[in-house]
């Protein structure tokens, strides 16, 4: 059990987290067709653009209600109207996903009533599915936007209807912020492995993979189809992943009535293993012939790994859900975490990271911290780099942003295949900074030798 | 808005040094400057961002941005101004506000603290306090806040009041110059100080460019004081009032500093760049006349001109064997203000082909110069949707495009090469090196192998043919 701690200092200094809406704008990404839009000025857009455009390497369409002083003084409903248009006229988009900043929350305006009157007086809108989320910066981070806007996106587009017909095959998943192209693709097949299908909610597989399109698509262009959010009251089970969408999963069974499962993590021997259970009850059939081989890969590399995790010092700061995820990882495999910072106080879990205490705070306290625990590794997100070189120490680089790397979509930590994955980079990462031995590594074989015990001790040496 | 801040936006909207400006008529200039935004169809950043971008390479100094976290919490350490020493500027401050603070508006008590925390903990030499929209629109006082603090604190605590939403990452540019002009120019006095000195306004050191041109003025001995604000010390720009001549580099963007320390210190200015072999040169050439302006004996032109001469002929011996290699090659080239005539004059120097070029933030009088340089077929454009440059991209209009990231995706989807010549790029393309680095650039991203297998349909959808 650890000690939750809250910072008490009035300046956040390297902050551990993204905002709020940028969070609910990346779940948007995973809807087909999508434009997601700030009711901001442009800067809260632009801010938020950049650091996704750094992550994903892809254009990103995200888009601003433009919002300037006066606007924001008399009410931004004819902003928004204005955006939602221009949005429809330029882009076309099938979907589009409102967020709310800071900026208009603190005027406190009915945001949700607007865009009600908006969408129901304007012809052109009839076709597009607009979604809105209060996500103002001043509460939460990027969990928390992605699990309102995913909370939103269910609200408005999944009909409340508990006797649809089942289709025993399909299983609906709604994955949280931190699951990557890689981690969606690795669980589709998994899933699939028993018979199943996948209905995937919002799925950025489809649309943040990088892929090269005949065409120029100004909306995403691939993820979860509008059309597709109707049919989930069919399937036989829903699963979530991360404390941060039980609202949205529990919304979900709520409205149609199919049972759901709740994992905190999907990374590790112990969570896959309950999730093929899951998926075995599910289908009525046992794990493959490869799974069966993919969990004995894991078991080997468990093996092959353990000795670069052992009492080794780790450092981690993350959202809630992913340091809980990680910390439990490590800790698993025989390290000790020794520092834990959590972005926000978002998770309930946080008092159950296998670590003295966990601090919500930002990456200056996670430097301080990892310096006076002696940590020998640090894994956070890219913002971890200037910590890394004043400490002199590796950083293993998660979550969101990781500006500074290629492929941060497709990197998999989930299912037998992904925790595998994510020893062997562990433990390549120790294995790269083994040094040669030296006589002086072994200073203490001995204990020193004292001169008053020794007749024969030569005279001090200088 | 605060009155003060009206004021202030209006002064800058007047500035008599700036061109567009004086191209205007009486009433127009009224209007301002800013146009108004079309929602769902803006793009760019806010003028918290421009102030942010003016500043940040102040690089001993604390930058404390006061208001909800995505204001700094999205966009911190993203840009590559280089620093020869200090670090602290790389490092994001935030006041971080919650509900609480804006409900119970604690947030200038929460700034105040916050001055305090990082003056006791860094020591530095200043804070500048960034204002944002929310603690403006609930009436958080940072000018107070900071005097204030100044005060009991005895470190100087900047205000920028360029909160985003009163307009354009350009307006927050001058915003800046205007912060600088009112509390940091002037007042220190430097701790070294001869008839040589010499300040660059508007260069940030991206990537470390200034350190391609720093060592040609080194060589004439003249020496550079301050760089506004491009690897600068707070104390460098605190005392930049006793140089004896001012460089502009980044077209408008501080003119207002340049024309103000005209006016109160006497410091006269040009516009230069340091883009393309040609301007570099005009740039020293110049230097060197106004510092002889100024009582500097006159060897100095000689000495000059013949580092001049010496230089541009290393440039091309370093250039030409690129230069058979990019001849007639046809560049799109998107970008705004003065590095568009700047660069176009440099791919023109390489025998390389100008498809079109955007001025969509060129004065008038760039324009006539990229006219003057392109000759009669100017192919100038204001913009180009993504989806008509996607379009002429595809269709093989260019051998290549030069752009900002913004646009990176459209070439790189046409399976176009690509070139970043914006603020996030990672090459330095500044002075005579900075040439050879572009062309070098260009030459590797133009020459690579991928174009051609990318452009390459897979090979199993043609129709089968037998085994064996």
């Amino acid at each position: 059990m650890a000690e939750v701690l809250h910072s008490r200092k009035s300046c956040a200094v390297n902050p551990l987290k993204s905002s709020t809406p940028l969070g609910a704008a990346l779940a948007y990404l995973g809807m087909a067709g999508s434009v997601p839009l700030f009711h901001g000025s442009q800067g809260c857009t632009s801010f938020a653009l950049v650091s996704a455009v750094r992550h994903f390497k892809e254009a990103i369409p995200l888009q601003t209600t433009a919002m300037d002083e006066v606007a924001t003084i008399l009410g931004g409903a004819g902003n928004l109207e204005e955006a939602l248009l221009n949005l429809q006229k330029r882009m076309k988009p099938r979907f589009i996903g409102i967020a709310s900043t800071a900026l208009v929350e603190t005027r406190g305006e009915d945001i949700a009533g607007e865009v009600r009157t908006i969408v129901a007086r304007r012809e052109e809108l009839r076709d597009t599915a607009v979604v809105y989320a209060s996500t103002p910066d001043y509460e939460g981070a990027l969990e928390e936007g992605w699990s309102k806007a995913v909370t939103a996106i269910i609200a408005s587009l999944v009909p409340e209807d508990k006797t649809s017909q089942t289709d025993r095959r399909q299983v609906n998943v709604l994955p949280g912020v931190h699951q990557t192209a890689g981690d969606i693709e690795e669980l589709q097949a998994l899933v699939e492995s028993f018979g199943l299908f996948a209905v995937v909610v919002p799925d950025v597989s489809g649309s943040l993979d990088g892929t090269v399109p005949d065409q120029y698509q100004p909306t995403t262009a691939g993820g979860t189809q509008v059309e597709q959010l109707a049919d989930l009251g069919r399937a036989a089970h829903t699963i979530a992943i991360g404390q941060h969408m039980r609202r949205p999963a529990e919304l979900l069974r709520d409205r149609t009535g199919v049972p759901t499962t709740i994992f905190q993590t999907l990374t590790g021997l112990g969570p896959t293993d309950a999730l093929v259970t899951l998926l075995t009850q599910i289908s009525g059939r046992p794990a493959s012939l490869r799974l069966r081989r993919q969990r004995s890969q894991l078991l080997d590399a468990m093996l092959d790994g353990h000795f670069h995790f052992g009492a080794r010092r780790v450092a981690i700061a993350a959202d809630p859900d992913l340091l809980c995820s990680l910390a439990g990882f490590f800790a698993g495999m025989g390290a000790e975490v020794v520092t834990a910072i959590a972005a926000t106080a978002g998770s309930p879990l946080l008092a159950e990271v296998p670590a003295d205490r966990v601090m919500i705070g930002d990456l200056q306290d996670f430097e301080d911290a990892a310096k006076a625990a002696d940590a020998e590794l640090l894994v956070t997100h890219a913002h971890g780099r200037q910590a890394a070189e004043r400490l002199h120490l590796p950083l293993m680089r998660v979550g969101f942003p990781i500006f500074d790397r290629l492929g941060a979509m497709h990197r998999c930590m989930l299912g037998y295949r992904g925790t595998r994955e994510l020893i062997f980079e562990v433990a390549n990462i120790a294995l790269s900074g083994l040094h040669s031995h030296t006589p002086e590594d072994f200073a203490d074989a001995l204990p020193p030798i004292e001169e008053t015990s020794h007749a024969y001790a030569p005279a001090q040496r200088h | 808005m605060s009155q003060s801040l009206q004021a202030k936006i209006a002064d800058v909207f007047q500035e008599p040094g700036c061109e567009k400006n004086a191209a205007k008529d009486e009433k127009t200039r009224k209007k301002g400057c800013s146009k108004p935004l079309t929602p769902g169809a803006a793009a760019g950043g806010c003028a918290f961002d421009g102030a942010k971008i003016a500043l940040q390479p102040i690089t001993d100094v604390v930058h404390l941005v006061h208001g909800p976290l995505a204001c700094e919490g999205n966009g911190w350490d993203n840009r590559h101004a280089a620093s020869s020493g200090p670090t602290l500027y790389r490092t994001g401050f935030t006041t971080d506000l919650a509900e609480m603070d804006i409900v119970m508006g604690s947030g200038e008590k929460r700034l105040y603290k916050a001055i305090r925390e990082v003056i006791a903990r860094y020591a530095p030499p200043a804070v500048f306090v960034y204002a944002t929209c929310v603690p403006s629109l609930i009436g958080d006082d940072i000018e107070a806040v900071c005097r204030h603090a100044s005060e009991k604190l005895g470190t100087p605590c900047i205000p920028v009041n360029a909160p985003g939403f009163v307009g354009s990452k350009s307006l927050g540019n001058k915003l800046a110059g205007e912060t600088l002009l009112d509390h940091v120019i002037g007042t220190m006095e430097p701790e070294v100080s001869t008839p040589t000195d010499i300040n660059i306004l508007g260069e940030y050191n991206l990537s470390g460019e200034l350190w391609q041109v720093k060592p040609l003025f080194e060589r004439l001995g003249i020496r550079l004081h301050a760089c506004i604000t491009g690897d600068a010390r707070y104390r460098e720009v605190a005392s930049a009032h006793r140089s004896q001549v001012n460089m502009m580099v980044c077209s408008a963007a501080l003119i207002n500093i340049a024309r103000k320390m005209q006016e109160r210190y006497g410091i006269p200015y040009f516009e230069g760049s340091f883009y393309g072999i040609e301007d570099t040169s005009v740039a020293l050439r110049t230097v060197a006349r106004m510092l002889v302006e100024r009582g500097v004996p006159t060897d100095l032109l000689e000495r000059t001109e013949a580092l001049i001469a010496g230089e541009e002929a290393r440039c091309w011996a370093r250039i030409q064997p690129y230069r058979a290699r990019l001849k007639g090659k046809r560049v799109l080239l998107y970008t705004g203000g003065v590095k568009s005539w700047s660069i176009v004059s440099a791919l023109q120097e390489m025998g390389m082909e100008i498809v079109s070029t955007s001025v969509r933030k060129s004065t008038a009088e760039d324009k006539d110069r990229i006219k003057e340089i392109m000759g009669g077929d100017a192919h100038m454009v204001d913009s180009i949707p993504p989806r008509e440059m996607y379009a002429q991209l595809r269709r093989g209009d260019a051998d290549i495009m030069l752009s900002g990231g913004r646009s990176q995706f459209v070439a790189l989807k046409a399976k176009v090469p690509w070139l970043d010549i914006n603020q996030e790029r990672h090459m330095a393309y500044g002075g005579y090196d900075g040439m050879v680095s572009l062309v070098r650039e260009l030459d590797r991203a133009i020459a690579n192998p991928v174009w051609q297998q990318v452009r390459q349909a897979a090979p199993w959808d043609a129709p089968l043919a037998a085994v064996g």
